[in-house]
């Protein structure tokens, strides 16, 4: 610093002069910082959204099987009339859904924990233990669930040993949810979904549990509520939005998966993998682009849902 | 809001059940890159051997993967820190129009599953009819990894005194000097840790990646290859604990320097 006071000139040198510019302009200097990363997000990732979603009003040639250049709702006809691209939006969304309610059940007691129970050195500990899982490899994670769950894993050793098999076999054994081994069934796609996603739900439940006044719960309890209460209808309605919060990354992340269906699972397509194939092998990039649209529109009314509910307060 | 009431066992099993659930299996993961067998996922395993650490480096396809994605990663990182300081910047010091929608713009190429980006690109490289190559990577990990440092460097902002930068400029440091000696010092541990969280997003990155690939192969498409259609199932498992190591320490790193502070570094990932 000293250094840096010892070598201010006070002749006005070119560099002076643009800096003195530039701080009497403020919104010049702000147009400035704003332009390079507005330009990249605006032309390369806006630019390319549009793009594929213009894409969703060509179709292709009946044919050739050529994409033609030019306004069509055929594409968006055929979307609509295949009752076949309904059972995949359905799919995912029931999924989404089950995996969010999964998530919020599993990380309310950890987030409850960490803000109400642990001391300083536990708490850090765990939340360090939530951000390992959340930023470690995604594929990782995924490959290690196909060692736990296959035919001849980890899971089935445990239920050997235990002589728990005929509790895994009457569990695969439930129609629908169900098959042949953990690693063939909708059960075994959805146990893989909610351990991904879990520290997404986690995290936003302990910032809105953290923002919980103390004072509001020892008024509950001056006031006559038993813990239970006070728990039920004081701690539960304030840390809701978190929930709603976190939801938002479980559902549209499940949404959007396509790798973890297509390696955990039924062989039938999920809304991520169906995207992924039309526009991939079928080589048919409108009805992917439109395909792409649903998880938009999906994402959009519950977004709005969510602000309503206060998750963005939670964020 | 510590509650000065001990934890009951209910609450107590529940947060150690979810903790364990998310734990285990990545030490399974490290399990089995010791097994010594190669042909399926028996467990127990039937013996411990370190020679598949040996084998995984000494081949030829994995060494190009791993290079290709630490230079993507650090290139998209590069990028990232110095268009997401921007950002932060100009967010911090002036209120203008539309500063709530550039937040959400940040933020979407995250909040959007990631297929949509990927897809999105792949066609737009398509039309521009640019040819797939290490920079098609680093338009794509660029775009997600800025979120990560504006998040970071924003919250630093946040809590940055403004009048140190107008006292600065009342002892005579011009606008430069000001941003070299008190801006940048400031915010060095932000732009570390928002660093690094970008570094290991963009390294582990895979869905976004397989769109502007094209026959390129980082560690993790090579992962998702061996995945779909295994070949040497230890090698696997071996590259499977490096890319477990590798994010660690940017992680454990990007939490200690930020701990101290009240936004804890990835926490929006």
């Amino acid at each position: 610093m000293t250094s840096a006071a010892a070598a201010l000139p006070l002749d006005r040198s070119p560099l002076q002069r643009l800096s003195s510019a530039l701080y009497l302009r403020p919104a010049l200097l702000t147009f400035l910082l704003l332009t390079p990363p507005l330009l990249w997000l605006g032309v390369i990732y806006l630019g390319s959204l549009f793009t594929l979603l213009a894409h969703s009003f060509f179709a292709l040639d009946e044919f050739s099987g050529v994409m033609v250049r030019e306004f069509s709702l055929a594409t968006w006809k055929e979307f609509f009339g295949n009752p076949a691209n309904w059972d995949v939006v359905i799919r995912s969304a029931l999924m989404a859904i089950a995996v969010t309610l999964a998530a919020a059940l599993i990380a309310f007691p950890i987030a409850y924990y960490m803000v109400r129970y642990a001391g300083l050195r536990m708490k850090a500990v765990l939340y360090l233990g939530v951000m390992l899982p959340l930023w470690s490899s995604y594929l990782v994670r995924v490959y290690a669930w196909k060692l736990i769950l296959a035919k001849e894993g980890i899971v089935s050793w445990f239920a050997n040993t235990l002589h728990l098999g005929w509790l895994l076999d009457l569990v695969l054994d439930i129609p629908e949810i169900g098959g042949p081994s953990l690693s063939t069934s909708y059960l075994g796609t959805f146990i893989v979904f909610t351990y991904i996603w879990l520290p997404f739900m986690i995290l936003p439940v302990v910032a809105a549990l953290e923002r919980v006044p103390g004072s509001v719960i020892e008024a509950s309890g001056d006031l006559g509520a038993k813990p239970g209460q006070t728990f039920r209808k004081v701690i539960l309605p304030l840390a809701f939005p978190g929930v709603v919060a976190g939801s938002i990354f479980t559902f549209s992340l499940t949404l959007g998966d396509y790798i973890i269906p297509s390696i955990i699972g039924k062989s039938v397509p999920f809304l991520g993998e169906t995207v992924y194939r039309l526009q991939g092998t079928a080589g048919n990039v409108p009805m992917a682009a439109a395909f792409t649209v649903v998880p938009i529109v999906i994402m959009g009314i519950y977004l709005t849902l969510a602000k309503r509910l206060g998750a963005f307060d939670a964020l | 809001m510590r509650s000065n009431v001990k934890a009951g066992w209910g609450l107590k099993g529940a947060a150690l059940a979810g903790m364990l659930f998310l734990h285990i299996p990545l030490l399974i993961i490290l399990l089995y890159a010791f097994s010594i067998e190669e042909k399926s996922f028996v467990f127990p395993i039937p013996g411990f051997t370190t020679k598949w650490f040996a084998v995984a480096f000494e081949r030829e396809d994995v060494r190009r993967a791993l290079g290709l994605s630490i230079k993507v990663a650090a290139i998209a990182t590069a990028m990232a820190l110095v268009l997401g300081t921007l950002a932060a910047a100009a967010v911090w010091r002036s209120r203008f129009f539309g500063r709530e929608a550039i937040s959400l713009l940040l933020i979407l190429p995250i909040a959007l599953p990631g297929i949509i980006t990927g897809i999105a690109l792949r066609s737009a490289i398509g039309i521009a009819e640019i040819p797939f190559s290490t920079w098609t990577l680093v338009l794509g990990h660029a775009t997600f990894c800025i979120v990560v440092v504006y998040n970071n460097v924003l919250a630093r902002f946040r809590r940055t005194n403004r009048a140190l930068i107008e006292a600065s400029m009342d002892l005579g440091a011009n606008g430069f000097q000001t941003l070299r000696y008190v801006v940048l010092p400031n915010i060095a541990t932000a732009l570390l840790a928002g660093g690094m969280l970008a570094f290991a997003l963009s390294f582990d990155e895979v869905i976004v990646t397989t769109f502007t690939a094209g026959q390129q192969s980082t560690l993790p498409i090579w992962m998702l290859s061996e995945l779909i259609r295994p070949r040497q199932r230890p090698v696997t498992n071996v590259v499977a604990v490096f890319v477990i190591a590798v994010t660690f320490v940017p992680i454990v790193l990007a939490f200690y320097l930020t701990r101290d502070t009240h936004d804890v570094a990835g926490s929006v990932k």
